[in-house]
């Protein structure tokens, strides 16, 4: 293997007298280094970079999916309400730049279209999956490549799915239930009660156990925040506890008290919406941008990438298990991708050619067709040429014979007023007579 | 081309009056937005920059890591900078006893700690190069070290490349390597140049004029434009590197830092009272060098660059660029036939240390890195 056989040569040049990592000390400082700017060097360079956060709604149309994403991020992001009609279950996916002082954010939102809407629901959860799958694909591709551009990557993996689930007050439904347990290893599911002002406050309570257990009962693992960070700990672990939230999305705001604030009216009173005893959207506000944001895209990276790419290398034919194939079976997929991608190339070249071969003899049938044609056209016209010349001919041939006969004519009509002159005048007078009643002879 | 962002330094520090490293950090994101991403409005407060806060807390339970590479002859004060740069006792400054004979061999030691600063931990991997260039024979003295380098992006390749790899991958990759040049006061050595031009192309070198203290103000000021020039008339890149400032507020600041390349340094690791004030310094009969005094030497600028203000430059610089190059090259080994436009082509095995194209073709991959689209 080669780098034993590296750290083999190095080390009989005696390269290596300590390794690094095993047992080191902590070495105490005798002033100030300065390395705690740290943290800071690091979050200048994100904050230049820039984040990137993309969140997936599902939920069934009319249950207040992109009201709430206007909600959670202060702002109207466009849209028209989708159609109760639409044949199967589509994604569509907006995304936008989000300015909070210096920090520029890239949000990205996927809403499902359709779901839920269909009389047979049995492979409503496919296209959701396919599009999780699809985002994980791409970014695998790009890890693969030869030459990669990683850091300057627009991530599309999803980071959360918002699962949102119809405030019947009694329990889940399966369509629910069926999609969770194909969503919960992709993607971190933090499902929410919508539309909760439809639901009272003991209903929701009980609601809410119902959901738990039964999502427990099904094996669905939803995302849990994180408690292992001393700072986050307490209030994550409080927050657990609600899950479900339950939520309320509205953009109007009304004047209560002397306060604009964000609230849906009802004859019956008003449900404002950063109200902690209306509802719990301020807890997911909290849990999903202010405290855990970075947590759920470490967890989507670390956790559902990590497995997606397992499954997909292992598909592919790699194994870990032997250390002698680790590089040779990169090198034999390499080798065989690029052997595919010739095979393919010298394919594309082939068509190419037959395309061309087969161009070339078109433009020679038609090229031939020309040329037939004006041959035609040549021979017609001599035969024309040939016609009026043959006329011609004729005509002149005509003409000289009337010549002649003229001619003739003239040589013996001479000979007779020869004769005549002799013979007497009478005949001239005659003739003369004649002379005067022909019209014709009348011309001198 | 891996564009480098901008960086900032909102941390500060109590520096003397020539203060390079210090500027504003920048207002806005360098990335404009594309049409299909339409800048959106917010309308009240949603509280998005609480990520910077998650972000920090999120490296200070991971601490950092920084390794780092001191080349140069016996002699010119690497221990004893290394001491003073990260003012502990990383090892003994390593003294020749009479008896014991020079080494015959180039032979690298690491050695690492795990220091800690107001809850900040660093695990910091120092590997020295004792031997080098102390041979009569220098000749390719350097292939321990580049071979040594390679195998930590070997390493990290490895771990990268398997099926169950780790959350966190330990990176014992060498970020930034100081290489001392000896005051001889006239211009780089063969062995200097030689020595430069392999290694600044697979890693980051800082070159630093060592044992400054034998050189006079004036004497350090023309051997530093010598070494410049040399180092331009070289192709040698040092860090940090021209082609990799992302905007001009980098691009200031680095141009400053260029101008003062190779700093002029004196290593020290005990202390001495002077005027009242307990100082790191070098004691002479003719006076007291203190080691952050910057009208003495330029020490506190190299601390500077490497510690306070570019560390994790130089961490994203190995990773994006210098790791990348390396899989690159390492990925396409296997591959005899040349593939085309931008593709290197090595036709030795990973047994011995990598052979690093000439710098023609690294000029060349660069321009086209920027040129290829996606390319399989």
């Amino acid at each position: 293997m080669e780098a034993e056989a590296n750290s083999g040569s190095l080390e009989d040049s005696g390269a290596f007298i300590q390794r690094p990592g095993e047992g080191c000390r902590t070495v105490p400082l005798a002033g100030h280094v300065g390395f705690d700017s740290l943290p800071d060097q690091l979050v200048n360079k994100s904050v230049s970079q820039g984040f990137c956060f993309n969140i997936l709604c599902v939920g069934e149309t009319g249950l207040g999916k992109s009201t709430l994403m206007d909600t959670l991020f202060n702002t109207k992001f466009e849209g028209e309400p989708a159609t109760h009609t639409q044949p199967g279950v589509q994604l569509r996916s907006n995304t936008y730049d989000l300015q909070e002082s210096n920090v520029g954010l890239k949000l990205t939102i996927v809403s499902t279209v359709g779901f839920g809407d269909q009389i047979n629901k049995e492979d409503s959860y496919k296209p959701i999956v396919e599009f999780i799958d699809a985002q994980f694909e791409a970014y695998l591709q790009e890890e693969l490549k030869i030459r990669r551009v990683l850091h300057s990557y627009h991530d599309s993996r999803i980071h959360a799915c918002l699962y949102f689930i119809a405030p019947t007050g009694h329990s889940l439904k399966s369509l629910d239930l069926v999609t969770m347990k194909k969503l919960d290893s992709k993607v971190n599911i933090i499902p929410i009660i919508a539309k909760s002002d439809a639901i009272s406050k003991s209903e929701l309570t009980k609601f809410k156990i119902k959901i738990t257990s039964e999502l427990v009962s099904n094996g669905v693992q939803i995302y849990q925040f994180p408690t292992d960070d001393e700072s986050v700990a307490e209030i994550n672990g409080t927050m657990n506890a609600h899950l479900p939230f339950a939520v309320i999305g509205s953009t109007e705001e009304l004047k209560i008290g002397n306060k604009m604030m964000k609230a849906r009216q009802y004859p019956w009173g008003t449900v404002q919406v950063e109200n902690e005893a209306h509802c719990d959207f301020v807890k997911l506000r909290e849990m999903l941008i202010r405290v855990n944001m970075e947590d759920l895209r470490e967890q989507t990276h670390s956790r559902h990438y990590e497995l997606y790419r397992r499954c997909k290398l292992e598909e592919m034919g790699f194994k870990d298990t032997d250390p002698d194939s680790k590089p040779f079976s990169l090198q034999e997929t390499y080798e065989a991708k690029r052997n595919e991608f010739l095979g393919e190339l010298q394919k594309k070249e082939e068509e190419m050619r037959q395309m061309f071969v087969q161009r070339v003899k078109e433009k020679e049938a038609e090229l031939k067709e020309a040329e037939k044609e004006l041959h035609e056209k040549f021979d017609r016209l001599k035969k024309l040429h040939q016609d009026e010349k043959k006329k011609l001919e004729d005509k002149k041939k005509c003409l000289d014979d009337e010549v002649n006969a003229f001619k003739q004519r003239k040589t013996a009509a001479e000979l007779l007023q020869s004769q005549g002159s002799q013979a007497g005048g009478s005949q001239t007078l005659k003739r003369d007579k004649e002379k005067k009643n022909n019209p014709w002879l009348c011309t001198e | 081309m891996f564009c480098f962002p901008a960086m900032g330094h909102r941390h500060c520090c109590a520096l003397g009056p020539m203060d390079p490293m210090r500027r504003s950090p920048s207002p806005c994101p360098s990335r404009p937005s594309s049409p299909r991403t339409p800048p959106c409005e917010m309308l009240g407060y949603v509280g998005i920059e609480a990520v910077l806060d998650q972000l920090k807390i999120k490296a200070m339970k991971m601490g950092f890591e920084f390794n780092i590479m001191v080349v140069g002859q016996s002699g010119l004060g690497k221990s004893t900078m290394v001491n003073t740069l990260f003012k502990s006792k990383m090892w003994k400054s390593t003294v020749q006893g009479l008896g014991t004979p020079t080494p015959q061999t180039l032979k690298l030691q690491s050695v690492t700690h795990v220091i800690e600063e107001k809850g900040v931990k660093l695990k910091l991997t120092v590997t020295d190069t004792p031997g080098f260039g102390d041979q009569i024979n220098n000749d390719k003295c350097w292939d321990p070290i580049l071979g040594y380098i390679s195998e930590q992006y070997e390493r990290y390749l490895q771990e990268e490349i398997l099926i169950t790899r780790q959350r966190h991958i330990p990176d014992t990759r060498v970020h930034c390597c100081i290489y001392f040049v000896p005051p001889t006061g006239h211009c780089l050595r063969p062995l200097d140049i030689e020595f430069l031009q392999r290694l600044c192309r697979t890693v980051n070198v800082v070159p630093v004029i060592a044992r400054a203290d034998s050189l006079t103000i004036e004497e350090r000021e023309t051997f530093r434009r010598r070494i410049q020039h040399n180092l331009r008339t070289h192709c040698i890149e040092v860090y940090p590197q021209k082609c990799f400032d992302e905007d001009i507020n980098d691009r200031i600041l680095n141009s400053k830092i260029r101008d003062r390349i190779p700093f002029a340094v004196v290593g020290a690791d005990r202390e001495h009272l002077v005027n009242g004030r307990c100082v790191l310094g070098r004691k002479t009969k003719w006076g007291i060098i203190e080691v952050e005094n910057l009208a003495h030497c330029e020490f506190p600028l190299l601390r500077d660059l490497l510690i306070r203000s570019h560390l994790q430059d130089l961490k994203d610089i190995t990773h994006n660029v210098h790791y990348e190059n390396y899989r690159v090259c390492r990925l396409n080994e296997s591959h005899l036939l040349p593939r085309g436009p931008g593709w290197v082509n090595l036709a030795q095995t990973p047994a011995g240390p990598l052979a690093t194209p000439q710098p023609s073709k690294v000029h060349q991959q660069a321009q086209e890195d920027s040129e290829d689209g996606d390319e399989y």
